[in-house]
């Protein structure tokens, strides 16, 4: 299910619709790109430009802004920070979610049901709901300040639409498969991991796309865990950034402006997979 | 969420079936050995989820009834206490007019919006793959980099006023974040610019389940362009729109991010949601006690909302939507 396959245009005469259908466009791309151009422009500005004039071009240019971000050592901490915990949540959500969903697809057996029943009515409980305990349970297991404390409660919180999304998938790979594969010599357990992993890469990529952005943006975690700047992830960072720095507002666009670059980055290059996989994962 | 029929496709699985005390010894050895695959393959996701997910509600409601800063031990027994408290608090009654604002103002305008600019995305028009990219941009930002990319277009004397004097429209400009009047306004136009683009997305994929033939005969049969939209392609994105409409509300519940760092739910809890009031109770003033009332408060209302959504709305779709179908 790709949003981008295009579709026959419906042949229709010219009619009113036509510029009224430019006229929204253009309108989209203007609210849409304006925040973000005046957030990576105003970065190319300074602190006297922008309160002369909150809305001009540079002039001229100043390039210290981003330099100093980038030659200082805070930003590319909380960028490696937020990559270890969304990498590591990501592959513990994928690969616990993706044997359990085995399990829970092509095994029989007493209680099935009530587990795969856990783990949907997980879908419903918001991070924030069970925010307190899970704090103070990290805090008891001397997780605190920890990238652990945050990638271990954000794979538990991913395993449901994982499972969820993994399970009709691997149900739907034809048995013959698996009793070929059997005939072969394979165990059930060799069958999972040679030939119904590789089946099922489709459904894996857009589960870790899933989990991904979603530890990449996370907020409530990261706040509540870490205290020490240097432990901080990107969005964490980008918000204490905010706060510390009030006065020097182009120093702040500048930072927000290359905060997003990563994410913009990993949406060029996997923009069939994050839009596939949001509407497919909603859609069934 | 439970309602999947599942009919896995009889495989091998049937070959070691339910195992009885009858079994031959051989079929014993395969059920020892199927429930230690079964174990290997279920437990460590078990763990952490009961561990993070699970066993944290059940300790919420626990400490719900104590009076408790988060240290030491659990003595100050307090029954309901803490929900009444919560209840009759101005302020957390205010958090849930907010939230519920919210979500109806997300059905009120980002529905129809979100259908219409679908609509127009999925005609011909020059650049429409460009467009569709565009338009998911905002939606891939983190919350965070959204709230900082708006403080500062609405700081007072920033770029969003400078942009209506400049076009003359000096009169409409506002303390946008600062008076307590228009800040749940001016946070409903950042959502709505962070998620206008997943409505949109998600619709445009609707709308390639709509037949073409079905416009076209509509149209042979003489519907208007408007008509053909209102009778035949709306009620055909049914199962689209309660999707949306499911993930916008459970949503708008439970709104945090954007609030915290944009207002920190002021001026004058005049934006708290109850998230926010939640963190603020708990983790600023060490109320865990009252702070887990709270959050159970703000899990009911998901819940009993899920459920009847769930019956009344979703029931038709459920399988194919939320659960997966599983064949």
């Amino acid at each position: 299910m790709t949003a981008t396959a295009t579709v026959a245009p419906v042949r229709r005469h010219l009619s009113i619709m036509v510029p009224v259908r430019y006229l929204a466009a253009a309108l989209i791309v203007g609210v849409t790109l304006a925040p973000l151009l005046f957030v990576i422009l105003g970065g190319f500005r300074t602190n006297a430009q922008i309160n002369e004039n909150p809305v001009a071009l540079p002039s001229p240019w100043v390039f210290s802004n981003y330099v100093d971000i980038l030659t200082s050592s805070s930003f590319w901490t909380f960028l490696l920070n937020s990559a270890l915990i969304a990498v590591s949540s990501t592959v513990l959500a994928v690969g616990l979610g993706s044997m359990a969903a085995f399990a829970l697809s092509r095994y029989r057996f007493r209680g099935r049901e009530t587990i795969y029943s856990m783990f949907t009515v997980g879908l419903l409980f918001p991070l924030g709901v069970a925010i307190l305990p899970v704090y103070l349970l990290l805090r008891q297991l001397h997780l605190l300040e920890s990238w652990v404390g945050v990638a271990l409660p954000q794979a538990a919180f991913a395993l449901p639409v994982t499972i969820i999304i993994l399970r009709p998938f691997m149900a739907a790979i034809p048995s013959e498969i698996e009793d070929a594969a059997v005939v072969d010599g394979a165990t059930r357990l060799g069958f999972f991991w040679r030939i119904l992993l590789p089946l099922s890469r489709p459904a894996l990529v857009t589960v870790s796309v899933l989990a991904f952005i979603t530890s990449w943006n996370g907020y409530l975690l990261p706040l509540l865990v870490f205290n020490e700047p240097s432990h901080f992830t990107l969005p964490l960072g980008v918000a204490t950034f905010q706060s510390q720095y009030a006065q020097d507002t182009a120093s702040i666009l500048a930072f927000t402006a290359l905060s997003m670059v990563p994410a913009l980055v990993f949406f060029v290059f996997a923009e069939r997979q994050i839009v596939g996989g949001l509407t497919g994962s909603v859609k069934g | 969420m439970n309602t999947t029929t599942v009919a896995v496709a009889p495989s091998a699985t049937a070959a070691a079936g339910p195992a009885r005390s009858t079994t031959p010894a051989p079929r014993r050895r395969s059920s020892t050995r199927k429930r230690l695959e079964l174990a290997l393959l279920l437990l460590p996701s078990t763990v952490l989820f009961v561990a993070f997910v699970f066993l944290p509600l059940i300790a919420a409601v626990y400490y719900s009834l104590f009076d408790w800063s988060g240290f030491g031990p659990l003595i100050d027994f307090v029954g309901l206490d803490n929900y009444t408290q919560a209840l009759t608090d101005p302020t957390f009654q205010a958090a849930i007019g907010h939230n519920l604002f919210i979500v109806f103002a997300s059905l009120i305008v980002q529905l129809p919006l979100s259908i219409a600019l679908a609509l127009l995305l999925h005609g011909r028009i020059r650049g429409r793959t460009g467009l569709r990219l565009l338009v998911f941009t905002p939606y891939v930002l983190s919350e965070a980099v959204t709230a900082v990319i708006w403080l500062s277009l609405l700081q007072p004397n920033g770029a969003v006023d400078g942009l209506l004097r400049g076009v003359g429209l000096g009169d409409f400009v506002q303390l946008w974040l600062g008076d307590g009047n228009v800040v749940m306004f001016t946070l409903f136009a950042v959502i709505t610019w962070k998620y206008i683009g997943f409505g949109i997305i998600l619709f445009l994929a609707g709308l390639q389940g709509v037949p073409e033939e079905l416009r076209e005969a509509a149209s042979i049969d003489g519907a208007s362009g408007w008509q053909t939209t209102r009778m035949i392609v709306i009620p055909l994105l049914g199962p689209t729109i309660r999707i949306w409409a499911f993930l916008s509300i459970i949503g708008s519940l439970q709104l945090f991010d954007i609030v915290w760092i944009m207002t920190l739910g002021g001026p004058a809890g005049s934006s708290t949601t109850m998230a926010s009031y939640l963190i603020d109770r708990g983790f600023r003033r060490y109320e865990f006690g009252y702070g887990s009332a709270v959050a159970i408060i703000l899990f009911v209302f998901c819940f009993v909302f899920a459920l009847f959504y769930q019956r009344f709305a979703l029931r038709r779709d459920t399988q194919g939507a939320l659960t997966g179908r599983v064949e």
